[in-house]
């Protein structure tokens, strides 16, 4: 650990727990300055999200994992936070989706119901308590602090469609739970240890009696996170939970498949590693064929939509598909592409969720059902009301500057060029064809051609879906002028387009990276080494203890 | 005790999974406790059955399984209980929320998306 700062790991899950408790004491008509500190703690995560990378990527290979003993207890029994490349990838990705979404709900969603705040914090600090921590268990609670926040968040603004699907929502996740208890007691049963490096390190010598009870509990456990990462058939409750959910809530939501993505990546490639002996490889193949179904439900999805949010619902099931399959090819130049693809297709999204609210806002003021699908202007539409000739008038700004955002989402999300999600899907397919001359064993070869061929056809899907929708709201004659747009509205989703540029600007420097977190994850041993190596802090009760033993 | 404790798991979860299909959204709930009663007896059972054993250390007898229960999974289940017990409250308000929006208490709410 790095002498200056060595609590910097546990402040992504302190800072919104207090932020978050501080919110319960601010009386409730403060909304105003409630805001403020949401977003300014919302920065803060981010910056403190950078730090980690940077300290965990300027380590080299071995330094390049953090470990925090949170109550100094030695790393097999006690709580153990852990940060290596991925993690503090997507520690930053959930700082920047988190400051546009705390940003966004500044202008009115903030104001819309009494604890949007504090639940806005709990939320973070479940997300990035998943992404941190070391054992299987804590990573329960803080799948349920996660989940019970986006409960609350997920009815905000009230209203019977809300109620409705957050109904569903809740009732699958709580049987996903359960699931994940029963995983996880099976687990516990069999190696007697709940830490992640531990179990890695125990898996191989597990009995071959036991390994199919084994076998049995990791599926399970899997069931639960295929079912958080909305896996066909497990992802029913998604589109209306998500479609329905306030815009800032639906950008956040857009995280939450990614961590059931980000679960399932961990533990197989730290679990069933090929040191894992007979179990090596477990379940690879089921993630990708089940990544390949998803993505052609998406894809079908897609289709069979009008409106936007649902559009937007739809395209996270496929980037969902795309993770899963790309990770059940189990190849750590596919994986690495892979993790690109999260950074983009999580921006993308987000972006997309934040502009659906205010394109339905300004094409239709209030009222969010699709147009008719007929764009033929009737003959009198080319006047407006004052008869005056509407070839010619200039495009309000607010509009001119929502259609050219949408354009860039859509290029985004559907991964045409210029912007990242054409890298993502460039690499990936890269990749998949290894022009590096590495046979790719762990995935039958169809498997590359299936898995590239449903990345083209979900990118022009997507492309054909989103552009239909845009025509009907942006081509089509508006009964009202829009509403003027609010700068602080605008600025999370053109912060988002700028970071998906950015991304593209950078490519190869985080390629680079994604790179090096992929090696990392196909190699386990280092992680288990380390969190194993590390020894607690000696402090007054350890030192009062080798005094005693020393005479 | 260990076929007793299986039968008992069995049945609330059998149960459980039955009340959680059935149409009426306090089936549903009546459904989900039961089914987190049974996970909870489950994680309980995995940490093999002893009679008379403590789970905490004493002076003078050697810490061992042969000597003490597991105690990890008692605090699981702790963890486990209080943790299903909010959640089901929080869905009980959503029900509650539901029944009084749609006058039903079909899972659907028995009429179209507004």
């Amino acid at each position: 650990m790095n002498p200056a700062l060595p609590h910097l790991i546990i402040v992504p899950i302190v800072l919104p727990l207090l932020v978050a408790a501080v919110f319960l004491l601010i009386s409730d008509g403060r909304r105003q300055f409630k805001s403020l500190v949401n977003v300014g703690a919302a920065l803060a995560n981010l910056v403190v999200s950078i730090e980690i990378l940077r300290r965990v990527d300027a380590g080299g290979a071995p330094g390049a994992i953090k470990v925090y003993l949170a109550a100094n207890w030695e790393p097999h029994f006690g709580i153990v936070l852990v940060a290596d490349r991925l993690t503090a990838l997507m520690l930053v990705l959930t700082g920047i989706v988190g400051l546009s979404a705390a940003v966004y709900s500044t202008a009115a969603w903030g104001r819309a119901g009494v604890f949007f705040h504090p639940l806005f914090q709990i939320q973070l600090l479940g997300l990035n308590g998943a992404f941190l921590t070391g054992d299987l268990f804590n990573l329960f609670v803080f799948f349920e602090v996660m989940l019970a926040a986006s409960y609350g968040l997920q009815l905000h603004g009230s209203g019977w469609p809300r109620v409705r699907a957050g109904l569903h929502y809740i009732a699958v996740n709580l049987l996903a739970s359960a699931l994940f208890l029963i995983g996880l007691a099976m687990l516990y049963g069999i190696m007697g240890t709940l830490s992640m490096a531990d179990i890695a390190v125990k898996l191989p010598l597990v009995a071959d009696t036991d390994r199919g009870l084994l076998h049995a509990g990791a599926a399970i456990l899997a069931v639960a996170f295929l079912t958080k990462a909305a896996v066909w058939p497990l992802n029913f409750w998604l589109v209306p939970a998500y479609m329905t959910a306030s815009a800032p809530v639906a950008a956040v939501f857009a995280l939450m498949t990614k961590v059931g993505v980000y679960v399932l990546l961990r533990l197989s490639t730290l679990f069933f590693s090929p040191a894992a002996g007979p179990s090596a490889q477990f379940g690879s193949r089921v993630f990708l064929y089940a990544g390949l179904v998803t993505i052609g439900f998406g894809v079908l999805g897609l289709m069979s939509s009008l409106r936007l949010g649902r559009i937007a619902g739809f395209s996270i099931i496929v980037s969902s598909g795309t993770l899963l399959a790309a990770m059940g090819v189990g190849e750590p130049s596919v994986t690495s592409a892979a993790l690109y693809y999260v950074l983009s297709a999580t921006l993308g999204a987000s972006a997309l969720f934040l502009l659906v609210e205010l394109v339905e806002r300004a094409a239709t003021d209030g009222d969010a059902r699709p147009r008719s699908v007929e764009i033929e202007p009737d003959e009198d539409t080319n006047l407006d009301d004052a008869e005056g000739a509407l070839v010619g008038r200039a495009v309000p700004v607010s509009l001119a500057l929502l259609g050219l955002a949408f354009m860039a989402c859509v290029v985004v999300v559907s991964g045409l060029p210029p912007l990242s999600g054409f890298v993502a899907k460039l690499s990936l397919m890269a990749a998949l064809f290894n022009p590096d001359g590495v046979e790719i064993a762990s995935a039958p070869a169809s498997a590359a051609w299936w898995l590239s061929g449903l990345l083209l056809l979900s990118g022009l899907i997507s492309t054909v879906s989103l552009s239909r929708a845009g025509i009907q709201q942006f081509w089509s004659p508006a009964d009202s002028p829009p509403r003027g747009l609010k700068l602080v509205e605008c600025a999370p989703v053109l912060g988002l387009i700028v970071a998906s540029a950015w991304l593209t600007l950078r490519a190869e420097p985080v390629l680079r990276y994604t790179r090096a977190a992929a090696e990392a994850l196909h190699e386990p041993k280092a992680y288990i080494d380390t969190v194993l190596a590390t020894n607690p802090m000696p402090g007054q009760a350890r030192r009062r203890e080798a005094e005693e033993a020393a005479p | 005790m260990e076929v007793v404790l299986a039968l008992v798991i069995g049945v609330l979860g059998g149960a459980g999974v039955w009340l959680v299909l059935r149409p009426r959204t306090y089936q549903v709930i009546m459904g989900l406790a039961l089914l987190s009663y049974s996970v909870n007896l489950f994680i309980f059972s995995m940490g093999s059955l002893f009679i008379n054993k403590p789970p905490l250390v004493a002076a003078g007898v050697p810490p061992d399984l042969d000597h003490y229960t597991d105690p990890m999974p008692q605090s699981l289940v702790l963890t486990a209980i209080v943790i299903g017990f909010a959640t089901t409250a929080l869905f009980l308000v959503v029900l509650l929320a539901s029944r009084g929006l749609s006058g039903t208490d079909h899972v659907d709410g028995g009429k179209e998306e507004s």
